[in-house]
């Protein structure tokens, strides 16, 4: 555990309506854990663990069914500002422009702010993903991995207390995906923001992160672990493939994910398997 | 491409040339000042009526200018009330599942009803022919655009929802800058549908009440049994609704969007 508590997540449990109607299912139940102010932490699970809603529930977008999560000594209670979200879709808006997805951002981030001002902020901006002169394109004119540059400057631009990823590389291809991680690591680096991720690529989470906490598999999925990274950055990924704390974290965190992540819930698993969901209210 | 363009466009021209020869077989068999009128004859009542479309001799005896204009002032009043009315209760509908299957039974009962139906009650209780017809026009052209819209608005992915949430826009820019533009395509197909019923309506409706406009002077000339000027009258209306059909297909092209 960290000594401050910047964000933290206070025993978080999530249920949702079974799928059949009756009773609920429990997603997750009593995650707790906390980030230090300019951390970089990553969840990583099997799909299904719930950790996009624990994300969504960060942001504010969703409601947990216990818990709470606390930024800066305050509840969460609703989505807003200072948690950016960079979306796995992106959500762009496909009918503005790259600059207008930004300004929109912008200019809900420093509403005093003149016109002139605004669009010198959104400009560097988009200078600092390198899309200068892409800046009057539409989302559906550029690659995946150019509209993910467009997601994080516009996340980054609102200068956030907390940047949320969810699993923001998993539409884009191999090769461009290393490279704009380590845009995302310069930008961090430079902003100092606290960065809460998901994903279920381990090297993608070796590479980004101060500390990995590893889920179990849902349903009534838990935080099993968090591990260290104690790889010192700036982290090269050539060099990364010989480094002996490289090597031994994936070795470990890739056990976790095909034994660990399963083991005290083959009942779960089973069920979930033939599809029946396992529900609460087991009369 | 070019080629099929040229094509396409030959055989236009063919087709309308057949449709014509075909008019003027069937009524040159009949005697002079029985059957349809030919388009020779259809023709030079279009060139009169053109030379001075805008003339004013009367009550019964107007331009079809003057008369065409009559039509569409009522359309745009009409029109736009009920494309405001059906977009802003649209989005509330598209935007909230509850308020939409609450109110859902309702229009879809007053949906099918014929715009014309309307009539009795909005002339007994306005009392005024021309404002009844401007209320018939607006009954026409409600239902399209509100379905079009609560669907729409419905059908806007969470995420762009998100963002706006995310942003704390506020409601009047989240409506300008997220909703409206989301669902801009699926209204502008409403609005698209709405005007042609609209259109379609209005002649009906000027029957009825008679004074101006396209519809009472189809009615009028019937009575004068010139049906020169009510074929030449038919085409007008055809051509003035494919235009306005055509406007609501560029309004489409520019607020299109590829997601």
């Amino acid at each position: 555990m960290t000594a401050v508590a910047y964000l933290e997540i206070d025993h978080v449990s999530k249920h949702f309506p079974a799928p059949e109607g009756e009773g609920e299912v429990c997603v997750f139940r009593d995650v707790a854990f906390s980030l230090a102010r300019g951390e970089f932490l990553t969840v990583i699970g099997h799909s299904g663990c719930g950790k996009s809603t624990l994300l969504n529930i960060i942001a504010g977008l969703e409601r947990p069914t216990a818990g709470g999560v606390v930024l800066e000594g305050r509840e969460v209670a609703g989505p807003g500002i200072d948690r950016m979200v960079v979306f796995q879709s992106f959500a762009l808006m496909p009918w503005l422009s790259v600059f207008d997805n930004i300004r929109l951002a912008v200019r809900a981030a420093h509403r005093d702010w003149a016109r002139r001002r605004v669009d010198e902020h959104v400009r560097r901006y988009v200078e600092m993903v390198g899309l200068g002169g892409a800046e009057r394109k539409r989302p559906a004119q550029l690659s995946g991995g150019m509209r993910q540059r467009v997601g994080l400057a516009r996340a980054f631009s609102t200068d956030p207390k907390v940047l949320l990823l969810d699993e923001p590389f998993a539409q884009i291809d191999a090769l461009t995906r290393g490279v704009i991680q380590d845009e995302l690591v310069r930008m961090w680096a430079a902003s100092r923001s606290t960065v809460f991720m998901v994903t279920h690529d381990v090297d993608e989470a070796i590479v980004l992160s101060d500390r990995i906490a590893l889920m179990t598999s849902g349903p009534e999925a838990r935080l099993a672990e968090i591990v260290d990274v104690k790889i010192p950055r700036p982290r090269s990924r050539a060099a990364l493939v010989d480094d002996p704390e490289y090597l031994r974290l994936r070795a470990h965190v890739l056990r976790f994910l095909v034994e660990g992540a399963r083991r005290g819930a083959p009942e779960r698993e089973l069920a979930a398997s033939t599809g029946r969901a396992p529900v609460l209210s087991r009369a | 491409m070019r080629r099929e363009r040229a094509a396409v466009v030959g055989l236009t021209l063919l087709i309308g040339l057949g449709l014509l020869a075909a008019w003027q077989a069937a009524v040159s068999g009949t005697p002079r000042g029985r059957g349809l009128p030919g388009p020779a004859a259809v023709a030079r009542t279009a060139a009169e009526m053109l030379a001075d479309p805008f003339y004013d001799r009367g009550p019964n005896d107007k331009g079809i200018g003057r008369q065409l204009l009559a039509s569409l002032g009522r359309l745009v009043v009409g029109y736009a009330a009920a494309s405001v009315a059906a977009v802003v209760l649209g989005v509330a509908l598209g935007l909230s599942p509850t308020l939409y299957r609450a109110v859902n039974p309702y229009v879809q009962v007053l949906k099918p009803v014929s715009p014309l139906a309307w009539m009795p009650l909005f002339l007994y209780t306005i009392r005024d022919s021309g404002w009844a017809a401007v209320l018939v026009i607006f009954m026409s052209s409600l239902w399209p655009t509100l379905a079009n819209t609560a669907f729409g608005v419905a059908a806007i992915k969470r995420d762009y929802l998100h963002v706006a949430a995310i942003l704390q826009l506020s409601w009047w820019r989240r409506l300008l800058v997220v909703i409206l533009p989301a669902a801009a395509p699926a209204i502008v197909a409403g609005l698209r549908i709405a005007v042609g019923s609209a259109w379609v309506a209005i002649v009906a409706a000027e029957m009825l009440i008679g004074g101006t406009g396209i519809g009472y002077f189809v009615w009028n000339e019937w009575n004068n049994l010139a049906l020169t000027s009510v074929i030449f009258a038919i085409l007008a209306i055809g051509v003035i609704g494919v235009l306005l059909d055509a406007g609501f297909v560029r309004l489409g092209r520019r607020l299109a969007y590829s997601e």
